[in-house]
């Protein structure tokens, strides 16, 4: 019997994989096809102060290996998720849910933040300062480790709940965004988000999605992904969760033995709307194979 | 939505860019005309989004036009190929609602789910007239088929190499008593036969870049009187009175 619980800044997983914010919504189209429970949690869409209608068509791309999206954080905004969203997330799944949460201002991160500390379910913060699809948004609190620990500091001081402050891949040393918001009381980390791309349509001859620029996942960011959080494991001590390109068990345990303590799945949804489940039932026999009985002996094992 | 294995049984070409596919599998996920498939190809992240032109309990029916590397490739598959395959995504069309007077319109490849919707019709007791524009009377296809269903057929061509020369809303005006319409085609098309005044109200069927089909991602969301909406999900079929040109 291989022991799959983790631990994230005192939140018990009962495996460590987790759909990734924007690929899962609130969970109500996969609780149509399968029981969310068998997860260890998950992220639900980047919830702004405002309800937000998203970018332009086309949002989405192809590429080899992965896709591209700039939706733009469409969401219905904090006070409708709390409303709508919460009741129903508590009867589709049962385990602790992580909440992403984004902001075009400081205030606003810490607005939106504290508006969760009633919601007993969410047990985790993540805050989204890396979204590369809203301009003037998260994406520049990420890219710059003073503000990152700004937006730190600020949701830490309006919530009891631990941390995790998404990172953004767009910059030059995400060690040193890590290390400003562990400066700051971050409980964790949880990186990365999308990498910044664009496709060219050659029958216009214009970018293939109106936003020009979107974010780039799926396989093909995998080891730019594994490559950070190895970084990053090396930089701070907080607990990681390993985001990017995870599209397997393998991958999964790749990612955890890289220095990240549970595993969020994103594109991988899309392609198979089944992806996390399967992940979760084939954790078992790689563990087994890897060695260990329990998973979480595998968090950091790769830095010896 | 059902995710499964269906098997290719039969491809056939039908114009220089267009394509019959028969598949086998499990359709029970599918229940309504207006539906569509989501198919995993080799070598390609995304699913390719395909309208469902017809089913039976065991069979899928699709015709696809060529218009990237996924349908290339997905025409060229032969018999026996296994493809990984989401059903029965999307709202359909709602035949409940098509009147007394109803027409079907559509153009080029978005001919393809009116012809479920044309037998579905028909065995419901409420044939439709059904109109069909093309380019040209080379890129014509399932005339025969149609026909065969016994509804009263319209077909509109841009150049008038066959049928009446102009497009489908011509051939909408030429019968005024239709007052509702079910539409599928290129945008520009629908949003013409959309602001004919003699429709009382109709089903507007869309097409769009997506990631999943199944309403997760937000990808494919576009804007309508009743707020935003996933085409994938809320769609494929748009009614007159919500959208938003």
């Amino acid at each position: 019997m291989v022991n799959l619980s983790v631990n994230l800044a005192g939140v018990e997983l009962k495996n460590p994989i987790i759909p990734a914010s924007g690929t899962f919504g609130y969970g109500r189209e996969y609780a149509e096809l399968y029981d969310l429970d068998i997860l260890g949690s998950f992220s639900w869409k980047g919830t702004t102060g405002e309800p937000r209608l998203g970018n332009p068509q086309p949002r989405i791309a192809e590429m080899t290996g992965g896709m591209l999206n700039a939706v733009g954080l469409q969401n219905p905004g904090i006070d409708a998720v709390v409303e709508q969203e919460v009741p129903n997330i508590a009867k589709i799944f049962h385990g602790p849910v992580i909440a992403n949460v984004g902001g075009f201002s400081i205030d606003e991160y810490a607005e939106n933040c504290a508006k969760l500390n009633d919601v007993e379910q969410v047990k985790i913060l993540e805050v989204n300062i890396s979204c590369p699809n809203v301009h003037c948004g998260g994406k520049n609190f990420g890219s710059d480790p003073r503000s990152a620990a700004e937006v730190t500091k600020a949701v830490k001081a309006v919530t009891k709940k631990p941390v995790f402050m998404k990172l953004t891949p767009n910059v030059t040393d995400i060690a040193e965004i890590a290390r400003a918001c562990a400066g700051a009381g971050a409980d964790g980390l949880c990186l990365i988000n999308t990498l910044l791309g664009m496709r060219i349509d050659l029958k216009t001859k214009r970018p293939l999605i109106a936003n020009r620029t979107g974010g780039v996942s799926g396989p093909a960011v995998f080891p730019v992904a594994l490559r950070m959080v190895w970084d990053v494991y090396e930089a701070v001590k907080l607990p990681i969760i390993g985001c990017g390109g995870v599209s397997s068990a393998e991958d999964a345990a790749e990612m955890m033995l890289a220095g990240a303590s549970a595993v969020e799945v994103g594109a991988a949804n899309l392609k198979d709307p089944y992806a996390c489940k399967t992940i979760v039932e084939n954790l078992p026999a790689v563990c087994e194979r890897l060695g260990v009985t329990n998973i979480s002996e595998l968090t950091g094992g790769a830095h010896q | 939505m059902k995710k499964s294995l269906f098997t290719l049984e039969h491809a056939r070409q039908l114009t220089s860019d267009t394509y019959e596919l028969v598949l086998s599998g499990d359709t029970s996920a599918v229940t309504a005309p207006g539906q569509f498939v989501n198919i995993e190809l080799p070598g390609k992240f995304l699913r390719r989004p395909i309208s469902i032109c017809n089913w039976t309990a065991g069979s899928l029916l699709l015709l696809v036009k060529v218009v990237g590397e996924g349908t290339h490739d997905l025409v060229r598959c032969v018999p026996g190929t296994e493809l990984d395959v989401l059903s029965g995504l999307g709202n359909g069309f709602d035949l409940s609602l098509a009147g007394e007077h109803p027409i079907l319109a559509g153009g080029g490849i978005g001919i393809a789910p009116l012809y479920g919707l044309a037998q579905r019709m028909i065995e419901a007791g409420s044939p439709p007239t059904v109109a069909l524009g093309f380019r040209t009377g080379a890129d014509a296809f399932y005339l025969e088929e149609f026909a065969a269903l016994g509804c009263r057929l319209l077909i509109a061509t841009e150049d008038g190499s066959l049928g009446v020369k102009g497009f489908v809303t011509d051939s909408i005006r030429a019968v005024p008593e239709c007052d509702y319409v079910l539409s599928c085609g290129p945008l520009p098309m629908l949003k013409a036969v959309h602001a004919l005044p003699q429709l009382k109200g109709g089903q507007f069927s869309f097409e769009a870049r997506m990631g999943c089909g199944f309403g997760a991602c937000m990808g494919c969301t576009v804007p309508t009187r009743d707020g935003y909406k996933r085409v994938c999900k809320d769609g494929p079929i748009l009614y007159k009175e919500e959208i938003v040109w």
